[in-house]
């Protein structure tokens, strides 16, 4: 399975990270060879096997909907890279 | 001083022979003039080390304290500490403090342990020589050419130099075991669940557990003690009762039955190493142990699995990182997708990159039944493998890497040969089992490991294996030449 540029920017883009185009070349190369060492995985026959979601096959543990933790936003806040009255700030993104 | 066990020096600190503040200073002081050459530490906290000593101090005079009152320890920097910086080796939290304590941390720090600072590792855990940290590659205090490890690379070095008396790691694919055989110490990883992964930055949520990294299996004994139990903050911690986990350390091997896979054995491993494995073995034979050759026929997909299931974990989990709530964020942004694009691009290293990309193709519309559906098939096989075993033998013995320490650099540009370190640690992370790693006779002058795995919850007979290897031979005392 190899890998071109159009396909690491399609991913990159889904990804929601930056690539810059120096770096495509041996990143493209760098992922067919991690898809090569996989693709022994499609040999196998797994007819009928069952996905392994959880290595101890537990169910989801489920609470009752109720508050227990205090507020702490002004503390979760405070390090946020920007703020404002109790908001975190992202570039304008409704006209 | 720096040679001695935990229960030696609890037994000091009740004795007055010195106060955990004397302990403490003594131990910051090492750092000070040792860690220079191998930076296994991101962060030292000095004050906030002796303030926690002091009080330490108070408990022990009151008495009531427990085995780990006063002691000083290390925390890898993936667990976040309240007030204290959590890098988890990455730029892109070179600023975060965290506004709580994982639950690792706070089980301890009600032990009473004192935190020296927080160990060096690969970025976000990702990586098995400790040389994607953003804050410089770690070296091997046996050999400071070669790398340490990883991810608990920072960890393994600094406890293998005796800086700390023991640290606390966190293994997805070998992250506590490689690492401790790559610096001869004795690491181990409990099975899924049984140690709290609340605040402990997530790689691959279905594969991290955090356990400890010490220079015995004694000490290893003591510090699960405190670390393990449920934990209703983590929707994954097993609600299972937790053993004493010292009160069987002696035990009799007589009769124990121990698989060795033919594949642990087989085309890739270090003749060294093998040699190595093999006189621990001979050690078991001469303790009672029976052993048997058993066969896990699904070993070589563990890698290929791995680099499926761990990639599309992490992408989901580090997708929070989007330069919003915490974490780096890029200047003048000019829209939100450029924010979210820039912040982690900036933020993130290259071999994250990669996992993330990897991980997103593999979860992407059109490929999720053909990557992550079928390694999630494949891993039931994997499983099943140890199940079979099992049945048949009390625990499973093998390399703990097919190499020693190599020099740092040498396969840094090559992520697949990287990731064939974990070769024998992988599966274990797959199937959820517990696994160790001790200390056996150097591999050609170098530091390496035996692993023995075992059954799901089996801590306390891995440790107890692990410990009548420890009393029989001198492997786990010996440290390296050149720190003093």
């Amino acid at each position: 399975m190899s890998l071109d540029h159009a396909d690491v920017k399609k991913i990159a883009h889904l990804a929601r990270l930056d690539v810059n185009d120096e770096k495509m070349v041996s990143i493209a190369e760098d992922l067919s060879n991690i898809l090569d060492l996989v693709e022994q995985l499609s040999a196998v026959d797994t007819e009928g096997v069952v996905p392994m979601a959880h290595p101890l096959h537990m169910a989801q543990r489920l609470r009752s909907d109720e508050v227990t933790e205090a507020d702490r936003r002004e503390t979760f806040q405070s390090i946020a890279p920007q703020t404002e009255t109790g908001l975190y700030l992202v570039p304008k993104v409704i006209e | 001083m720096h040679n001695k066990s935990i229960t030696e020096l609890a037994a000091g600190l009740r004795a007055g022979e010195y106060s955990s503040v004397e302990l403490t200073q003594y131990f910051l002081d090492r750092i000070q003039r040792l860690d220079g050459g191998l930076n296994s530490f991101v962060t030292v906290c000095s004050d906030e080390a002796l303030s926690a000593a002091q009080a330490a101090d108070q408990q022990l005079k009151s008495g009531g304290a427990g085995p780990l009152a006063g002691i000083p320890i290390a925390h890898k920097d993936i667990f976040c500490t309240e007030g204290i910086r959590t890098t988890c080796g990455s730029k892109m939290l070179e600023s975060f403090i965290s506004p709580y304590d994982a639950t690792v941390v706070t089980r301890l720090k009600a032990a009473g342990v004192v935190n020296l600072g927080k160990t060096n590792m690969d970025e976000f855990a990702m990586g098995s020589s400790n040389e994607t940290s953003y804050y410089g590659a770690v070296r091997n205090p046996w050999d400071t050419e070669t790398v340490p490890g990883g991810s608990s690379g920072g960890s393994a070095a600094c406890v293998a130099a005796r800086l700390a008396p023991v640290a606390t790691g966190t293994d997805t694919g070998g992250s506590i075991r490689q690492p401790a055989a790559l610096c001869g110490i004795t690491g181990l990883k409990p099975t899924y669940g049984r140690v709290s992964r609340y605040g402990m930055i997530a790689f691959a949520s279905s594969l991290d557990q955090a356990g400890p990294m010490t220079t015995s299996a004694e000490d290893a004994a003591i510090m699960l003690q405190a670390m393990a139990g449920f934990d209703q903050r983590d929707s994954t911690s097993a609600d299972q009762p937790v053993p004493d986990y010292s009160a069987g350390l002696e035990d009799d091997l007589t009769g124990l039955k121990i698989g060795l896979p033919k594949e642990y054995f087989g085309e890739g491993l270090d003749a060294d190493v093998a040699k190595s494995v093999e006189e621990a073995i001979a050690e078991y034979k001469k303790l009672g142990a029976e052993v048997v050759e058993i066969s896990l026929p699904n070993t070589h997909l563990a890698v290929p699995t791995y680099y499926v299931v761990a990639p599309a974990e992490c992408s989901s989990n580090l997708s929070r990182f989007d330069g919003v709530r915490y974490g780096h964020r890029c200047e003048d942004p000019k829209d939100l997708e450029d924010l979210y694009k820039r912040s982690r691009a900036e933020g993130f290293g290259d071999e994250v990159k990669r996992r993330i990309l990897i991980g997103t193709y593999a979860l992407s519309a059109g490929y999720y039944d053909a990557y992550y559906l079928k390694a999630q098939q494949v891993r039931h096989l994997i499983s099943d493998d140890f199940k079979r075993a099992f049945e048949q033998v009390d625990v499973i013995m093998g390399p703990t890497a097919p190499d020693t320490g190599f020099r740092i650099g040498e396969k840094a540009n090559d992520p697949v040969s990287m990731y064939l370190s974990d070769i024998y640690t992988i599966a274990v992370n797959l199937a959820g089992l517990p696994g160790i790693s001790i200390p056996v006779a150097p591999a050609a002058g170098k530091p390496t490991g035996l692993q023995i795995i075992g059954n799901y919850f089996a801590e306390a007979k891995l440790l107890n294996v692990a410990h009548r290897l420890q009393m029989a031979t001198d492997y786990h005392k010996a440290a390296p030449a050149n720190i003093e």
